[in-house]
């Protein structure tokens, strides 16, 4: 197990992403060592043709697939505690039914017993259940504004870097402006201003997390118009627009996935900040940092449960997102969450969004 | 270098434009035309454009306008906010200095060992623990429960009273320092794994330097130039406050007042206090950059 994860945790320090050839290689890599066991399954057992090569066939590919996780074990058990997450807040309300309508002021605050296994909040509603209702918000929201953040953040940055000179000189001040003013300043503006409806939400979040993604694509995008196969597009007469989209974007994927999981692990931090500052989700619907911040109120009561279960759900789901990325990166060895700022210009931004400092 | 630094200035002047820029129309986009209220209105055609100079003017005289709510210049909220919750983040930053600086080197020298394990697991918790869970379980174990600390910040006014007040200010330096701790020490071990694998480590092995020697005047040195960065790009924060520690732990100072006056649409002082931050982060990755010049040379060469 030791010997594994340090070859999964070698890539640390690298920091640059070596381009296409270097992405595919690192994504296939893991199965090299066991590829070779398809040919002997497919070969001498082939006289029932269909069923049993099809069967080889698969338990190559799972065969290939744990050999992949056993070599990047961080992002393996990201992933897992994702997916476990997921299913525990989307499919757990089928087996556990809870009444996350009424109101039982009777049942309020109960401390966990039979019944209630993680006890009751100040309405008497079943926290076990209202965890599982309020994380399919918390995972949807922070899912489509990480998404939404990288995919503008990235195309801002192609852009910026593979026009150069005036245009990325304007654009990326712009973006330095964006990240002067802390996160937390401008949700607090936005939410103000704007009704915080769910789609209003997803948008204030992606429209002050893409600015970091920025940064790290543009970065990306200055070596690699550098490319000769960039170089080659346009002297064949490849438009701007065409070569950011189809040579520029695609050689950064690695960069670009592994910012996805960061950028959903601070939405996931940002929605539940607002939320528990009262400008996030809006009564009936709950969050994360809903339920923290009705146990905020009553923390001299010493309902412990109301805020550890609740803070419990957003630091798993935030550390199991960040491993992922960690673990991607390693995978990609591309320029990650905390590859080295060479200069104050380069680096990512520093500190966490509101939830930091 | 010199032509460098003034680029530099020139880009950090440009971006404090554009802060005063974006925060001046998003708080013009507020409903109740309050801008309109405190600055008046131009020319119909040019409303926005004359109220932003109108603004800017002001500020430039030194005059960052006046709070209705509280009947207090902003300047005056300036003076009392910032000196407090310069109190609560210097402290916390240097703490999380201290602390993050031997984990990530440790982290670094004794790389895959158990060691490095269970302090990467600790990071990644206080990483992902919100502020606001932290401080409450602090609030819940230390201050409700076993009566230590106090559940609220030091309340009485001025620097003297936050200092002469540790059993309050304790939690919330805590909270503060153990999230700033995760970020840094990342970046340490990082950057000390990065020093540790270059050539100048090797050659100094080579002559024969004992391990201690190597690890503290070679790999610690160079390891501490990112992380110079990484405080020069903290200025905004530690100037900003720590706004959600604050409300958490009631605590007056800068994150308090900027969230009082979005909630109250107090514009006069969001505008100033953003000003303020914003200034502060331009300052801070300019000096970022400046120290990385002094601190390695290879950038101030390779720099056009």
């Amino acid at each position: 197990m030791t010997a594994h994860q340090a070859a999964g945790d070698k890539p640390g320090p690298v920091r640059r992403l070596t381009g296409a050839a270097g992405v595919s290689l690192a994504a296939a890599d893991p199965a090299a060592p066991v590829r070779g066991s398809r040919g002997r399954h497919a070969g001498p057992a082939a006289s029932p043709p269909g069923a049993a090569a099809q069967r080889a066939a698969v338990a190559s590919r799972m065969r290939r697939g744990l050999a992949a996780c056993r070599t990047y074990p961080l992002a393996t058990t990201g992933g897992t505690i994702v997916v476990a997450m997921a299913a525990f807040c989307f499919l757990g309300p089928l087996v556990y039914h809870t009444d996350q309508i009424h109101v039982f002021l009777s049942q309020a605050n109960l401390a966990p017993r039979s019944g209630h296994p993680l006890g009751t909040d100040g309405d008497g509603t079943d926290e076990l259940g209202r965890l599982m209702t309020g994380g399919q918000v918390s995972l949807e929201l922070a899912a489509a504004a990480g998404v939404l953040a990288a995919v503008l953040g990235s195309l801002w940055g192609a852009v910026a870097g593979y026009l150069g000179g005036a245009a990325d000189a304007v654009m990326m001040r712009i973006v330095d402006a964006g990240i002067a003013i802390p996160a937390v300043i401008l949700l607090l503006l936005l939410t103000s201003i704007y009704q915080p409806s769910t789609a209003m939400l997803v948008l204030v979040i992606a429209g002050t997390s893409w600015l970091s993604t920025a940064r790290l694509v543009r970065a990306e995008a200055l070596t690699l118009r550098m490319r000769e196969y960039v170089q080659a597009a346009v002297v064949m007469g490849g438009g701007s627009m065409r070569i950011i989209l189809r040579h520029i974007a695609p050689n950064a994927i690695g960069t670009i996935v592994v910012n996805v999981t960061f950028q959903i692990a601070n939405a996931i931090l940002i929605l539940a900040t607002l939320s528990w500052l009262g400008m996030g989700v809006q009564f009936p619907g709950v969050d994360w940092g809903d339920m923290i911040a009705s146990a905020t109120q009553t923390i001299s009561d010493g309902y412990w449960w109301e805020i550890l279960a609740p803070g419990a759900a957003i630091t798993l789901v935030v550390v199991a997102f960040a491993m992922l990325g960690d673990g991607l990166r390693d995978a990609f060895s591309a320029v990650g969450y905390d590859a080295v700022p060479a200069t104050a210009a380069e680096a990512d931004r520093p500190v966490r969004g509101p939830g930091g400092r | 270098m010199t032509a460098y630094l003034a680029r530099r200035a020139l880009q950090a002047v440009a971006v404090v434009l554009l802060v005063t820029l974006i925060v001046f129309g998003l708080i013009r986009l507020a409903p109740g035309g309050v801008t309109t209220a405190v600055l008046g209105s131009g020319s119909a055609h040019q409303q926005f454009l004359a109220q932003y100079l109108t603004w800017l003017g002001r500020v430039l005289s030194g005059n960052l306008g006046r709070s209705a709510r509280l009947n207090e210049s902003v300047g005056a909220l300036l003076a009392a906010s910032l000196p407090r919750t310069l109190v609560l983040t210097g402290v916390s930053t240097v703490i999380a200095l201290l602390v993050a600086v031997p984990v990530g080197l440790l982290q670094a020298v004794r790389r895959s060992s158990a060691v490095d394990h269970v302090l990467r697991g600790l990071t990644y918790l206080c990483y992902g623990m919100p502020p606001f869970v932290l401080g409450s379980v602090l609030i819940l174990y230390l201050a409700v429960d076993w009566h230590f600390f106090g559940a609220e910040g030091p309340q009485a006014a001025g620097v003297g009273g936050v200092i002469a007040d540790p059993r309050d200010l304790t939690l919330p330096v805590l909270t503060l320092a153990l999230v700033t701790i995760a970020t840094f020490a990342r970046y340490m071990r990082s950057s000390a794994l990065d020093s540790l694998g270059q050539e100048y480590v090797q050659a100094a092995r080579a002559r024969g330097g004992g391990e201690r020697r190597v690890i503290v005047s070679h790999v610690l040195r160079n390891s501490l130039v990112p992380v110079v960065t990484l405080i020069g790009l903290s200025l905004p924060q530690i100037v900003g406050g720590a706004l959600v520690v604050e409300i958490l732990f009631n605590f007056q100072g800068m994150g308090w007042q900027i969230w009082q006056a979005a909630v109250n649409h107090d514009v006069p002082v969001t505008l100033g206090f953003t000003l303020v931050i914003g200034v502060a982060a331009a300052v801070g990755s300019l000096l970022a950059d400046i120290g990385y010049a002094i601190l390695d040379p290879r950038v101030r060469i390779s720099r056009p």
